[in-house]
């Protein structure tokens, strides 16, 4: 193909399309969601997930999990080449279900966070964060 | 191996019984996540500091199991309850068996 000013900005443009689209949710999240839940089912409820809409840069995303009820909450990065994120797990003297902490996003996506309630049920929270630099390397 | 390995915490000097405290949490480690590739492009191995957790006199306050996704120089923030004057203990795991600790007392008055 010959490479006419018009053509490169088309090129440009389907790089910048590609680029763009979101990382789909893999087997791999399916799979740590599971493990976690031992295959439950997951409602919606009284989970908080707190990320930024737009990060500039994937290398340190802050987010915020909440939840009143929960004894553990599992944080998950459904398009990074591995899901896992952290797993907070809260005993007699956490005041708050809350924790805070920086993560690192590949691309944008999709973040979920599963809480396991006291009563033995799980929910789930999703948030979609739109990184400009991806932040694992490569 | 990790160098440099510095834990931070900020814990107030001073609460009432009962109250609830914010506690930051900072350590510096590099946290090689394992993805990531050197010029000859090779790829670097894992190591990250894989656990932190989070004691108040023998209490556990929060537990917290890290995957490569956690940012460089790892940040936590939460609260824990001070029932009585006592020590924070605070531990975190290195992938290379390190053990890094920190304490921090905090008076009831």
């Amino acid at each position: 193909m010959e490479l006419t000013r018009r053509n490169a900005i088309l090129l440009g443009g389907a790089a910048l399309l590609m680029a763009g689209l979101p990382f789909r949710a893999n087997a791999a999240t399916e799979d740590a969601i599971a493990a976690f839940t031992g295959g439950a089912e997951v409602g919606e409820g009284d989970i908080k997930l707190t990320a930024p809409e737009i990060a500039e840069n994937g290398n340190t995303v802050p987010i915020e999990v909440s939840s009143d009820t929960a004894v553990e909450i599992l944080v998950l990065a459904t398009g990074n080449p591995t899901p896992g994120v952290a797993n907070f797990k809260f005993g007699k003297l956490a005041a708050a279900r809350a924790a805070s902490t920086r993560i690192r996003l590949a691309g944008t996506q999709d973040v979920v966070a599963i809480a396991k309630l006291e009563d033995g049920s799980f929910v789930q929270a999703t948030s979609a964060v739109k990184v400009t630099i991806g932040g694992c390397g490569g | 191996m990790a160098s440099g390995v510095k834990p931070r915490v900020k814990v107030p000097k001073k609460a009432s019984a009962g109250e609830a405290v914010t506690i930051k949490t900072l350590i510096s480690h590099k946290m090689e996540s394992g993805q990531r590739k050197d010029k000859e492009g090779n790829t670097i191995p894992r190591s990250i500091i894989n656990r932190f957790t989070c004691d108040f006199n023998g209490e556990n306050v929060v537990d917290v199991t890290m995957e490569p996704a956690i940012s460089t120089n790892p940040y936590f923030e939460f609260q824990a309850t001070v029932p009585e004057a006592g020590e924070f203990k605070f531990t975190w795991y290195d992938d290379d068996g390190s053990v890094y600790e920190e304490t921090k007392s905090i008076a009831v008055g």
